[in-house]
């Protein structure tokens, strides 16, 4: 007991990526490599994340996830031919089934000939990021210097030094658009990493609904490193919903920054089922009066999957609402987080905000880590915190089966009910229908079933 | 129908019913009361089969079989009822959608055809009417935003669709206006019947103005104490329950 460790033993504050000599490889090959800004801008963004590492439990934010096994893995940039390879089976196993338009991407690289983007409505654009690198660079970077992500987020760095394809979205005030993003990883000669930048920018009044969906073709290892950042004007309202059901040797790390002016609206509601680690980081600023934001999540676990969520809402304005709420079911030795921040500023009186953190774990190895946070210094506010990690509702199950549902049938019902209960919060109809799609499927795959 | 002989049951170390002894027949109506803590409620949870009872001695039959050996779903499915004292509310599970699970589950058991959504529809549209149960609460998640009144009468709307043969009724008035009463009284005395029985417990005799009942047990202290005929309610109505114990004359 008190033994000094011996400095050598002690964790350090970073894992060593040996990504420095894969960037300088590659690092004239990259889209936009005639851009002197933004070739530069990647040399700052790989210094920086030289400088930071890949993060270990020792930093605060990543306490409860292990990336070392990322840093075992040889990953290696996509090629377009495997991806051109996979075409075909990409357009068969994910048909566009909406009216909504369409982006492809491959291995993180847009497919033109699956993407569909004719007849955008007026006063929107879309384009491939790698498009905008050859053809729109000026607004690029004006894009790209409005809203920047470095800020010490060593991931977002690495994004930035690799990032090749994502997209722009840009809304002119009062201008709609729903769109589909779709990721599918294809099988490569390796396991590869890739790094989409997504930049919005909707304008005041504008209404934008987004629905992401990331998959793969078979159980493959990749890494998905996605930054999508965001500025919604006045009264701008996105809707923006997520379905992460990739394969369970898949690690997603995914940031979403998003900077909300006066009355704008965000809701963001994520489904993860897939992946070997996920992690959804949301960061939220309310700039301006009586922004409202929702952020809810279910996860649904098994294996030793891992899904780290974390969010972080920042009220600088006064009248804002803010909620977040998670939900998850753990089964066998998969582990959930949820750390989950609201700091409400000085000057963001009449502040509302809200933190639920809700978990059904179905096995004794599962395991739950809750982290709700408050920094409050404004003193009107109203804000609240919770998180609950359990079983089934012992009332609730013998009510069930006192009226003749079996054991099994009951827990399958408490359990769907359990997220029924948090998909109704989704507004979008069509998207709640399928994002209910992917949890009943999961639901009736993974629970045994009842005899009646 | 039911024959329980000394049936003796602890929660936690201490005995709540003891050598407990009861027969009930079909298309008889049975009225166990008594004052609070007398051990009524703790009889019908350990007849429906809920958990955290430690049956110590006694036996129950339940159309022959040894009831007590069966899960509660089993025991459900076999014509066993329990009107719940406090119905449990499940938030994200339809009303609707429950009991279609339940009346099929059920029906599935007796070898009879499971309803499909409309045939189910029609049936629960023909019971809920009676007892007037709006198809707008039947879409809501179950017992949710429910009052008093409304749980209680769900509670009887799932007795008419699951037809049981022996049915435990747990303060089914509690909670209860005189109006609201009357037609869940309504509901209960529509399924009397040659086949059913039904054991009503309450502790106050008002119930029993509307059903009335065959016998009256008095329980005290985790046994049936007094025995009798309806008169027995409107006695215990003018005299209370204070000395009924010294009094004991019939233990069943």
């Amino acid at each position: 007991m008190g033994a000094v460790l011996p400095r050598a033993s002690r964790a350090s504050r970073s894992i060593d990526l040996p990504y420095a000599a894969k960037f300088a490889a590659s690092r004239v090959d990259f889209p936009g490599g005639d851009l002197p800004w933004l070739t530069s801008g990647r040399d700052v963004a790989m210094a920086r994340f030289s400088e930071l590492g890949l993060p270990s439990q020792k930093v605060e934010d990543w306490k409860y996830s292990n990336l070392s096994p990322l840093a075992k893995s040889d990953f290696t940039g996509p090629d377009r031919k495997a991806a051109d390879a996979a075409r075909d089976e990409v357009a068969q196993r994910f048909p566009k089934e909406s009216a909504a338009g369409r982006l492809v991407f491959i291995n993180g690289m847009l497919d033109g000939s699956l993407s569909v983007l004719g007849n955008l409505p007026t006063g929107v654009r879309v384009i491939g990021l790698a498009d905008a690198m050859t053809g729109e660079s000026d607004l690029l970077k004006a894009e790209m210097d409005a809203m920047p992500v470095l800020s010490g987020h060593a991931l977002a760095a690495l994004n930035a030094a690799f990032m090749a394809d994502g997209c722009l979205i840009i809304l002119e005030p009062e201008a709609e658009l729903a769109l589909e993003l779709l990721f599918v990883a294809a099988p490569d000669v390796g396991a590869v990493a890739y790094h989409p930048h997504i930049s919005i920018a909707a304008g005041a009044g504008s209404r934008l609904a987004l629905g992401e969906q990331h998959a793969s073709l078979g159980d493959i290892e990749y890494w998905s490193n996605p930054v999508t950042a965001m500025r919604l004007g006045e009264a701008a309202q996105m809707r923006h919903y997520k379905l992460q059901e990739e394969s369970g040797r898949a690690w997603q790390t995914a940031l979403t920054k998003a900077r909300l002016a006066a009355g704008a609206t965000y809701e963001n509601f994520i489904v993860t089922t897939g992946g070997r680690y996920a992690r959804n980081e949301i960061e939220v600023v309310l700039e301006g009066a009586g922004a409202f934001c929702e952020l809810g999540g279910s996860f649904l676990l098994a294996d030793e999957q891992q899904v780290d969520n974390r969010l972080q809402v920042d009220h600088i304005a006064a009248d804002c609402t803010s909620r977040q709420t998670y939900k998850g079911v753990l089964d066998e030795r998969s582990h959930g987080v949820f750390q989950g921040k609201t700091i409400v500023r000085r000057d963001a009186q009449k502040s509302d905000g809200n933190q639920l953190s809700r978990a059904l774990l179905l096995s004794p190895n599962a395991i739950m880590d809750a982290k709700p946070e408050l920094e409050i210094y404004a003193d009107d506010v109203k804000c609240s915190h919770g998180a609950t990690v359990g079983e089934l509702d012992v009332e609730q199950m013998f009510y069930l089966r006192a009226r003749g549902i079996d054991e099994a049938s009951a827990r399958n019902l408490l359990i769907a009910a359990f997220m029924e209960e948090h998909l109704q919060s989704i507004t979008d109809n069509a998207a709640r229908d399928w994002l209910r799609g992917a949890v009943s499927g999961w639901l009736a795959q993974r629970l045994s079933g009842g005899d009646g | 129908m039911l024959e329980i002989n000394g049936l003796t049951v602890s929660v936690a170390g201490k005995e709540i019913l003891k050598d407990l002894n009861l027969s009930v027949a079909a298309d008889e109506v049975h009225a166990i009361m008594g004052p609070n803590g007398s051990g009524k409620s703790t009889l019908s949870y350990v007849l429906a089969g809920r958990e955290g009872y430690d049956i110590t001695a006694g036996s129950v039959l339940y159309r022959g079989q040894d009831l007590l050996a069966l899960k509660p779903e089993i025991r459900a499915r076999e014509g066993l009822f329990l009107a719940f004292q406090y119905p449990v509310e499940i938030p994200g599970v339809g009303s609707a959608t429950f009991l279609k699970t339940a009346v099929n589950a059920i029906r599935k058991h007796r070898g009879e055809k499971e309803f499909d959504a409309m045939e189910f529809l029609k049936i629960m549209r023909e019971k809920r009417d009676g007892l007037g149960i709006s198809e707008e609460m039947m879409r809501r998640a179950l017992n949710v935003g429910f009052s008093g009144g409304e749980k209680k009468r769900n509670e009887v709307l799932q007795m008419a669709l699951l037809e049981p043969y022996l049915a435990v009724l747990d303060e089914t008035d509690s909670g209860l206006d005189i109006d609201a009463l009357r037609v869940a009284a309504d509901g209960i005395n529509s399924l009397r019947s040659p086949e059913r029985a039904m054991i009503v417990i309450t502790h106050y005799q008002r119930l029993l103005e509307y059903v009335v009942p065959d016998y009256v047990h008095v329980m005290a202290d985790g046994q049936v104490v007094r025995s009798g005929g309806k008169e027995l309610a409107l006695e215990l109505e003018e005299n209370g329950y204070s000395g009924v114990g010294d009094k004991a004359e019939a233990a069943a």
